[in-house]
């Protein structure tokens, strides 16, 4: 069960529409290492988890994972409210427009539709989180790239957060990590079953 | 308590203190006995549950399904003069 908070976990106001900024952002929505991959990876990894506390891990920030979409989704949307036809012209954008017109939609900057083959699981919680500490370093360096393309402060200071939050939760799934490998999970680690 | 704060000021207090929650869950998660965590967790929460108790009196609910309380005589969550988080400033 989730409840919807009516705010952002940190504003976003953006002043001026910029397609270009819109399209190379929309990679954190729809893309391999997009907020809506990190939030499914996670809230679907946490089922299968061993212990009470991996579970409480990938529960929680699954769900901070859903806020941060929701802050991708409001920057590319306020980046692409006024747009014209003309203007996705004058960007090359004119792809864009014709099948989705100014509307937000979970794809690549390039086009692909978002794949379920971006989550990437497998059946061991060890592998998994390797993945997670993957994923994480992944989208860390994805803000980097972007905050390197874009130059508008209303829109670099929710990806400066949203950047710090790939670090912390790193740090998080690496001590999740420690602990399965050390503790708990230990019994299962190196068990293969034979056919 | 009573409100001394714009709507704007109000919600940022509100965006910070839930920040704050947000990162120490997120610590606690991985060091549950960290007698430090858990008395700054347990000081954020009350901040929190006043001011989004001041938030909801004034400005309508925050939360849905049951998690804020009704005020006035409509339901507010609908209300077409409000803003959604992803429009920008709330604060029309």
């Amino acid at each position: 069960m989730w409840v919807y908070e009516k705010k952002l976990q940190f504003p976003v106001n953006i002043k001026k529409p910029n397609l270009k900024y819109a399209n190379a952002v929309l990679t954190q929505f729809g893309g391999p290492n997009g907020e809506l991959a990190a939030a499914l990876r996670y809230l679907t990894q946490r089922i299968n988890m061993p212990t009470s506390k991996s579970k409480a891990v990938l529960n929680d920030i699954g769900t901070e994972e859903l806020a941060h979409l929701e802050m991708i989704q409001a920057i590319v949307y306020q980046l692409t409210r006024d747009a014209s036809p003309e203007d996705f012209l004058k960007e090359g954008l004119q792809g864009y427009y014709a099948v989705w017109d100014n509307h937000i939609f979970p794809s690549s900057p390039t086009g692909e539709p978002f794949m379920a083959a971006y989550i990437n699981n497998t059946g061991d919680p060890i592998s998994n989180l390797h993945e997670d500490l993957a994923a994480e370093a992944k989208a860390r360096a994805t803000y980097e790239q972007l905050l390197n393309l874009i130059d508008d402060p209303d829109v670099t200071k929710p990806l400066s957060f949203l950047r710090e939050r790939e670090v912390v939760h790193f740090q998080r799934f690496g001590e999740t990590l420690d602990d399965l490998q050390l503790h708990e999970g230990m019994k299962t680690q190196f068990v293969v079953k034979k056919p | 308590m009573e409100n001394t704060l714009s709507r704007k000021d109000l919600m940022r207090k509100i965006q910070e203190l839930s920040f704050c929650a947000v990162d120490l869950n997120l610590f606690l998660n991985t060091h549950p006995y960290d007698a430090q965590a858990l008395q700054d967790y347990q000081y954020v929460l009350n901040s929190l549950r006043q001011l989004k108790d001041l938030y909801n009196q004034n400005y309508g609910p925050l939360m849905n399904f049951g998690e804020a309380y009704v005020t006035g005589n409509s339901w507010k969550w609908v209300a077409e003069d409000e803003k959604w988080p992803w429009e920008g400033d709330m604060v029309i």
